[in-house]
C-alpha cells in the first residue's frame, strides 16, 4: 500500500499534464519500476491471484455439489439464477408485441418429440375438456366443439425445442383468451396462474397469465392444414410462439386457473419454468 | 544515483522510473544495477482477463451441453452433403461428458451468461475510458505485416515482426477480432435466447437458425483462439505470461545499456 502512494506522491507534476481520464490512470501505474518493486508486485499479485484462484474453484465446487431443493432437480443457485432470468423477462414482456409469422411454403409438419401424457388410450369422442378455480371446484366441462365454436385463428411460426432445433408450422384454433372469457364471471383472467393438464395426470404445465392471454396463445386442433393427429396432440393442445416445445402440452385434459405457481414437467426436472421466448 | 535519475528524466517512458527511486532507497536497493520492470497490462486489463477466463469456459462447456441435446442435425466438417466428421464426434462428446446435461446446461449457461456480459462491457468501458484500445486497434497495412509474423513464428522467415507498444500486427488482429467476437456471441445469444421478445434483434441477425450457427461459429473461434493463444504464451515464456498477472515484466539484462550507464557516471 505504502508504494502505491509513493507512486502517486511523485506523480503529481503528470497530472498538471492534463485532466484527462488517461493520465488519472496511469499515475496509478507507473511504466516503469525497479526490480526489487517487480518482486515485491510479483510476491502480492501471487497471493491476490491463488486466493482468488483457491475461492474460485472453492465456489464452483460448492456450487456443483448444491443439493437441489426438493422437487427440482439443478443446485439453488442455478435456480435462483434461472428465476432471476424470468422475473428480468416477465417484466420486459409486451402484451401487444408479436412472434415473427411465416408463408405456408416454408410450413410442414412438425417432428414428433414427446410422448408424455399421450401413451395412455384415449377414446376422442368420449373426450371431455374440464375447467377448475383455484380451489379446484369444476366450474364446467367442454366438448371439441365447444372450442371449436370459438373464433378460429390460424397462425404460421417458428416451433422451437429447448434441444435446439426450430420448425416452422401452421397452427390453428382459438384463443386461449377467448377461450377464459367464457369464464368472465368467475373472473378467470383475473388469477395469475393457468394449469394444464394430460387427462393420464402424465403431464403438466404451468402459464404465467399475461402469456396465457397472448393473442399468439391458441388452443390448437388443427395443424399444417388438417386436424391434429394422436402423436401431435389430439383432440386438443395449445400452440404459441412465446414458450418453448415443452410448454405446448398435447391433448389437454383439464385447465385450472389459480394464483399459485403450478407444477410444471421440466420445471421439477431442472429447467426453467418460465421456458419464455 | 542523481545523474542516473536525470538522465532518466530525460525520455519520457523513462520519467516514471523515477517514482520508484524513493521505494528503491527505502529498501536500501542499488539502482544503478538494478534492471527495471515494464508496464504491460493495466489492472483492469488484468482482472477483465482473468474474470473472463473462467468465465468463458463455463460458457463453452455448458453451450456445448446445450448444443449436444439435439444431435440429429449436427454441424459436420466436410463438403456440402459430405461430412468427413460431425461436430463433435462421440469421443469428444463421451470425454467432455456432454451427454443427457442439457438442464443443467442451460441453467449453467443462462445464469453465467449475464456474468460474462457484465464483465466484457466492463472491459469495454474501461478500454474505451483509459483509451487502452489503442493499443489493440490494428493499424494500416496490419494485415500485410500479421503475415510476416506468422511466418515468422513457423519459423519460415527470420526477420522478427515489427512491434509497436505491446502487439504486433497479428496480435492486435486477434485480440481485436476475439473482442468483436465476444460481442457476436453476446448479441447471437440473445437473438437465439428470446427469439420472440427480441424478435428485431433476430431477424436482423438473419433469423434464429443463422443466429443459432453463427453462435455456434464463434465459440468454435473462442477455442481455436485458445489452443492458439496458449501455444503462443507459452513460446514467449514465463515472465510475459506472470505479467498478465502482475502487469509488469522484468526487462532482459542488457550489458550494453548498462556501459552507458556507467559512462554517464
Amino acid at each position: 500500500m505504502n508504494d502505491d502512494q509513493n507512486n502517486n506522491s511523485t506523480h503529481d507534476s503528470t497530472r498538471n499534464n492534463g485532466p484527462d481520464m488517461t493520465e488519472t490512470m496511469n499515475e496509478e501505474a507507473p511504466k516503469t519500476i525497479s526490480e526489487a518493486e517487480f518482486y515485491r508486485k510479483s510476491r502480492r499479485s501471487f497471493l491476490v491471484g491463488g486466493v482468488t484462484a483457491a475461492a474460485t474453484a472453492f465456489g464452483y465446487r460448492g456450487l456443483l455439489n448444491q443439493e437441489a431443493a426438493p422437487g427440482d432437480n439443478i443446485p439453488t443457485t442455478l435456480r435462483s439464477g434461472l428465476e432471476w432470468n424470468e422475473d428480468v423477462w416477465s417484466r420486459l414482456f409486451r402484451e401487444g408485441h408479436t412472434a415473427p409469422t411465416y408463408s405456408p411454403s416454408q410450413s410442414s409438419v412438425l417432428r414428433v418429440n414427446g410422448r408424455h401424457g399421450i401413451r395412455s388410450d384415449i377414446d376422442l369422442d368420449a373426450w371431455e375438456l374440464q375447467v377448475q378455480g383455484p380451489d379446484g371446484e369444476v366450474w364446467g366441462t367442454h366438448q371439441l366443439s365447444d372450442i371449436q365454436a370459438l373464433d378460429r385463428h390460424e397462425m404460421i411460426i417458428e416451433h422451437k425445442c429447448v434441444e435446439g432445433w426450430s420448425q416452422i408450422t401452421t397452427w390453428a384454433g382459438a384463443r386461449f383468451s377467448d377461450f377464459a372469457d367464457l369464464y368472465s364471471d368467475q373472473g378467470a383472467a383475473d388469477h395469475k396462474f393457468v394449469s394444464f393438464v394430460t387427462p393420464d395426470e402424465d403431464y403438466f404445465v404451468g402459464f404465467d397469465m399475461p402469456s396465457a392471454l397472448h393473442e399468439q396463445t391458441l388452443l390448437a386442433y388443427d395443424m399444417h392444414g388438417g386436424p391434429l393427429d394422436l402423436d401431435h396432440g389430439a383432440p386438443l393442445r395449445l400452440a404459441t410462439p412465446l414458450k418453448y416445445g415443452i410448454k405446448h402440452i398435447k391433448r389437454i385434459g383439464s385447465i385450472q386457473f389459480t394464483n399459485e405457481q403450478p407444477a410444471d414437467f421440466w420445471a421439477s426436472r431442472g429447467y426453467s419454468w418460465y421456458a419464455g421466448l | 544515483m542523481t545523474t542516473d535519475m536525470a538522465t532518466d528524466q530525460a525520455s519520457d517512458l523513462d520519467r516514471d522510473s523515477g517514482s520508484s527511486a524513493p521505494s528503491g532507497d527505502d529498501t536500501g536497493f542499488d539502482q544503478s544495477a538494478e534492471r527495471r520492470a515494464v508496464l504491460k497490462h493495466r489492472r483492469g486489463s488484468r482482472w477483465a482477463h482473468w474474470i473472463n477466463f473462467p468465465l468463458l469456459t463455463i460458457m463453452i462447456y455448458s453451450g456445448l451441453r446445450i448444443y449436444w441435446a439435439d444431435l440429429r442435425n449436427p454441424v459436420g466438417v466436410g463438403v456440402g452433403e459430405w461430412h468427413l466428421f460431425d461436430l463433435f464426434p462421440d469421443s469428444v462428446n463421451e470425454a467432455l461428458g456432454l451427454e443427457r446435461k442439457l438442464a443443467r446446461g442451460l441453467a449453467f449457461h443462462l445464469t453465467f451468461g449475464w456474468l460474462f456480459a457484465i464483465n466484457g462491457l466492463a472491459y469495454t468501458i474501461y478500454t474505451l475510458v483509459t483509451r487502452e484500445w489503442k493499443q489493440l486497434k490494428p493499424g494500416k497495412g496490419a494485415l500485410k505485416d500479421s503475415i510476416g509474423v506468422i511466418l515468422h513464428d513457423l519459423h519460415l522467415r527470420k526477420e522478427e515482426p515489427a512491434h509497436e507498444g505491446n502487439y504486433n500486427a497479428a496480435q492486435r488482429i486477434t485480440y481485436s477480432l476475439i473482442i468483436f467476437f465476444g460481442l457476436v456471441a453476446l448479441l447471437t445469444g440473445f437473438a437465439i435466447y428470446k427469439p420472440t421478445q427480441l424478435s428485431l434483434l433476430t431477424n436482423s441477425l438473419g433469423g434464429y437458425e443463422v443466429a443459432r450457427k453463427i453462435h455456434f461459429f464463434v465459440t468454435i473461434g473462442f477455442m481455436a483462439f485458445f489452443v492458439i493463444h496458449i501455444l503462443q504464451v507459452a513460446r514467449a515464456g514465463f515472465g510475459n505470461f506472470w505479467s498478465m498477472v502482475t502487469g509488469y515484466q522484468l526487462e532482459p539484462k542488457k550489458p550494453e545499456s548498462r556501459s552507458e550507464k556507467g559512462q554517464n557516471k
